[in-house]
């Protein structure tokens, strides 16, 4: 049997030491060694974005990378996302805006849009659309995800938040994201 | 927000936080997929690579002598189960081939079936094992369509398979055409009036034939299970699924163990659409828990998922309907077959009956066909069977609107099915608000903003589902503190503990916070079907209503005991009771329920439904409309803007239930588009991922605009209707008839993806060319 291998690594800003086997994937680690069950299966081809982290400042499908590849990185989880039981700004408009229904990838977006925030405080409807193409949902037709990260945009910006249910008119329907690789907004 | 409430309500009506919500955004909420237990093994299973074929032997014990593996099973180790038809969600389920579908014997009928599984230390170490199994296969011809398996020289995948016709939907049939072994086991056919004279009566007639392919429910969390297997002959199951009790029921009969020795304990779940109302897993894990002594815990990978679990059926049509010159349908005649997978069982009779039901339709035949292939066994998805038939139908409807010289909208309202117009398959609808939903989108800001542009086009098509009505249990709590918890058996897939927390707060008077949710095991509350046809906030809620009202009723004679006081003599409002003479001072529900312990115990409300068999199922219609724009070189389509009306019935969280539509109408957008098998020439599926079976992301749509509409239903103490399904049956052909609009194709083939309608397209195009080529020769 492989030989397991000490990883030194950071996560949610607690300096972690594990054992895990070569062989196993980071998703595996934060799961099956961490028992950190907060990031998702949904594949393990890099396709649906149910177990993306952040690590080092960026969105990392977890279960393309292998656990060994962790040491010596910042990895951040949903786990890790509120600061104790204050909800970041993010999940509480994902509730208020009733962005979740069955929730399994929720964590994913989550962490992606965290990641898009922190780098641009003030996406367009059609850079979150890009943001959170590499995460499925397949139960909300993601219109209530969108309004939640433009609510929350809104809100850490210290604007007010757009009316409950309402795009603001800048971002309203009928553009998306692949108006962006067309140049058709900014 | 204000205007979504009616005055009648205070909590029904207003968007609360879900009570799951903050263990679903922080990571705490359980999947099934998150349970561990102290010695827990881990299962793999083994399945054919080979779309048909016979096994000769099975060969396990190089993998037995792998160190860490402790238990395996085959076929072999399953009893032979008779066949028994159960009812699962809106789905009838022969038993004998659910236990063929479990574990194949021998036999495996597609790509993906199940012939072994491991239980080992590891799952890296169960996925070793497994290939260190040897089966020995006899190769046989696959059939893969339905129009393969249906000729009388097709390969036979069952030799006790007879045709049966059947004239309703839980009718036995009897034997149709000669006594041999036939791929075909059921044909539904509905008829009344006069074909002939009807078509003779019609100026226009249209007849197409379309052919969609099979979808997946496409679910993100893959099934699951984990088993532990006392030494007390006691089974405990956790795994995500929509209905703890049908995994009970199933999960006894593949095994032959009663379901009294069975519990269930519903883990969260990341989505179903019907896909999650049968048993994959769990009598597997189970069989290997009780092989090793240990848990085992079985997850699907996504592969699996696609190889072996739903999906739904493809299906190829016949449509032929007749209109006079002023939109009137005089005749219609539809011929269907479903693809049901390698064991009987498509949704061939709810797609009969479905399908032209928003039409008053005088002469009718619809003919219907389960029809037995080399693919997995479909299972439910969202309206299973409505949306494939409704594609075929509603795109001869545009079709024959466009020759009447109609808007399509125009050309549905004069042949919309109204309260009294009998459905295809006989009896008359109840109230219903098809009308209703076709109005809002022919007043809606989308269809009355003009779409200017080259390739651009809008069409509009609706659609029904009957919706499911079925058992359900719930009990109320009324705790010493004021606070309340309401348990039910229905598993939570999309917000339906905020529903009920909502109803209970609504009849008690208390705040929607105070209601605390409990999703309870087999053993921990009474029966209750599953999350799916759209019934949990139906009647779930039908019951969780009863269950508050009936502790409504103990508290009342609670305060009376109190004031001494006859109950009539008590009146409660507004969360408070108060002595109809105002004799003593009122006193608030959380106060009286500090004194339960001293006027009799404490307060348990409880109740059951059957929501099927008191009529409260409740029609669903549903109208869509779809700006799209083809690329004129690649032939992509994009969707612009699109809109969905519903009728709800009444909508108890708006949120939860456009939610739904959204959901629903980006699933059918993902059907219309882009999702199919790709099977290869020997039966063997080539886009088993998330990349190749694409589904929509969130570049692929623009936001949904949703027009809820309300036409309380009548026969529900709230007016509910089931909202989970309906709005998945039109988007196909309403993104079919905007592509004919732009590009002036008319698509009989689903998925409409790039290569296909770019096809359909050069072939338009191509026929002047041929012309000219034609006058130069
Ligand atoms: S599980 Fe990693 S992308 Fe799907
Ligand atoms: S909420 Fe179910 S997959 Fe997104």
């Amino acid at each position: 049997m492989a030989n397991k291998v000490i990883v030194e690594t950071t996560i949610n800003g607690d300096p972690v030491e594990l054992l895990c086997e070569p062989r196993q994937s980071l998703l595996e680690v934060l799961r099956d060694v961490l028992e950190l069950t907060g990031s998702k299966e949904g594949c393990l081809t890099g396709d649906c974005g149910a177990c993306t982290v952040v690590i080092d400042g960026r969105p990392v499908c977890s279960c393309l990378m292998l656990g060994v590849e962790a040491a010596g990185k910042q990895i951040s989880t949903v786990e890790g996302l509120a600061s104790g039981t204050a909800l970041h700004v993010l999940q509480q408009k994902f509730l208020e805006h009733a962005s979740l229904q069955c929730g399994i990838c929720t964590p994913g977006f989550l962490m992606s849009a965290k990641a898009l925030l922190d780098h641009n405080p003030n996406p367009t409807e059609a850079e979150i659309r890009y943001a959170l193409a590499g995460n499925l949902c397949r139960c909300t037709g993601y219109d209530k995800i969108v309004r939640a990260v433009t609510d929350a945009a809104a809100t850490m910006a210290g604007r007010s938040r757009p009316a409950h249910g309402a795009v603001p008119a800048e971002t309203a329907s009928g553009m998306t994201g692949e108006m962006l690789a067309k140049g058709e907004v900014k | 927000m204000a205007s979504d409430q009616s005055p009648e309500f205070k909590v029904i009506g207003t968007r609360p936080v879900r009570p799951d919500g903050i263990d679903k955004v922080t990571g705490r909420a359980k999947y099934g997929a998150d349970y561990a237990l102290p010695g827990m093994l881990h299962g793999k299973v083994l399945r054919s690579p080979h779309a048909h074929a016979r096994i000769r032997s099975i060969n396990v014990e190089r993998a037995l002598r792998l160190p860490g593996v402790k238990a395996i099973v085959t076929g072999a180790d399953f009893p032979e189960v008779k066949g028994v038809m159960a009812q699962v969600g809106e789905l009838i389920v022969n038993t004998h081939y659910l236990s063929l579908n479990v574990m194949a014997r021998d036999k495996t009928l597609y790509d993906g079936h199940a012939v072994a599984a491991v239980a080992a230390t590891s799952k890296h170490i169960a996925e070793e094992a497994l290939e260190l199994i040897e089966v020995d296969y006899e190769v046989l011809p696959p059939v893969m369509t339905a129009e393969e398996a249906m000729r009388p020289d097709a390969p036979v995948l069952l030799e006790e398979l007879r045709t049966r016709l059947m004239t309703h939907r839980t009718d036995p049939g009897s034997p149709e055409g000669p006594d041999r072994p036939s791929n075909v086991p059921g044909h539904i056919r509905f008829e009344r009036g006069d074909l002939a004279a009807g078509f003779r009566a019609a100026d226009f007639v249209v007849e197409r034939e379309f052919v969609t392919a099979a979808v997946h429910q496409g679910y993100i969390e893959p099934q699951n299970a984990l088993a532990v297997y006392g030494a007390d002959e006691l089974v405990t199951i956790y795994c995500s699924t929509q209905g703890a009790f049908n995994v009970r029921t199933l999960t006894s009969s593949v095994l032959g163990i009663p379901e009294g020795r069975i519990r269930v304990v519903p883990a969260e779940i990341g989505g179903g659409f019907g896909g999650k109302t049968t048993v994959y897993l769990e009598p597997v894990a189970a069989l290997l828990a009780k092989k090793s002594g240990r848990p085992v815990k079985m997850v699907m990978t996504r592969a699996e998922v696609l190889r072996a679990t739903g999906p739904t059926s493809g299906i190829k049509a016949r449509v032929k309907i007749g209109a006079t010159r002023n939109g009137q349908i005089t005749a219609a005649e539809v011929w269907l077959a479903y693809e049901a997978g390698a064991f009987p069982g498509s949704p061939f009779a709810p797609g009969a009956m479905c399908t032209l039901a928003p039409y008053n339709i005088e002469n009718l035949r619809i003919d219907s066909f389960d029809v037995v292939v080399n693919r997995p066994k479909v299972a439910a998805y969202r309206a299973p069977g409505s949306p494939a038939s409704a594609f075929a139908c509603e795109c001869v409807i545009d079709e024959l609107a466009e020759q009447c010289r109609l808007d399509p909208l125009e050309f549905r309202l004069r042949n919309a099915s109204h309260e009294g117009t009998p459905q295809p398959a006989g009896p008359a609808f109840k109230k219903i608000g098809l009308v209703e939903t076709l109005e809002a989108i022919r007043a809606s800001d989308h269809y009355r903003a003009p779409l200017e542009g080259p390739s651009r086009g809008r069409g509009v098509a609706c659609g029904f589902w009957f919706n499911g009505g079925l058992q359900s249990s719930a009990v109320v709590n009324i705790h010493s503190d004021g606070s309340v918890s309401v348990v039910t058996g229905s598993v939570d897939i999309g917000g339906t503990r905020a529903t009920q927390a909502m109803i209970v707060a609504e009849t008690l008077g208390v705040p929607v916070e105070d209601v605390r949710p409990v999703v309870a095991d087999t053993d921990s509350i009474g029966q209750t079907d599953v999350t799916g046809g759209s019934r949990t906030a139906l009647a779930t809620g039908m019951a969780v209503l009863e269950a508050a009202n009936d502790a409504l009723a103990q508290l009342i004679s609670r305060a009376a005991k109190l004031w001494d006081k006859k109950p009539n003599e008590v009146v409660f409002a507004e969360g408070t009771f108060r002595p109809a003479d105002g004799g003593a001072p009122p006193m608030t529900l959380r106060q009286l329920a500090g004194r339960l312990a001293r006027t009799g115990g404490p307060v348990v409300g409880r109740a059951t439904v059957n929501a099927g068999a008191v009529g409260a199922v409740g029609n669903a219609f549903a109208t869509v409309c779809v700006d799209v724009e083809v690329d004129p070189d690649t032939a992509k389509v994009r969707i612009l803007r699109c809109t969905i009306a519903q009728d709800v019935g009444r909508a108890l969280h708006p949120a939860y239930v456009e939610g739904q539509l959204q959901g629903a109408l980006a699933q059918g957008i993902g059907w219309a588009l882009n999702e199919e098998y790709f099977y290869d020439q020997k039966g063997t599926l080539r886009n088993f991922g998330l990349l190749d079976y694409r589904m929509p992301t969130c570049l692929d749509l623009p936001m949904i605009e949703t027009l809820v509409v309300e036409v309380p239903n009548p026969h529900h103490p709230l007016g509910v209707r089931g909202v989970g399904e309906v709005g998945i049956v039109p988007p196909m052909a309403a993104v079919a008839n905007a592509i004919y609009r732009a590009v002036g194709v008319r698509m009989a083939e689903l998925p409409m993806s790039p290569p296909r309608l770019l096809k359909a397209m050069l072939a338009t195009r191509a026929e002047p060319f041929e012309e000219q080529a034609t006058a130069a020769d």
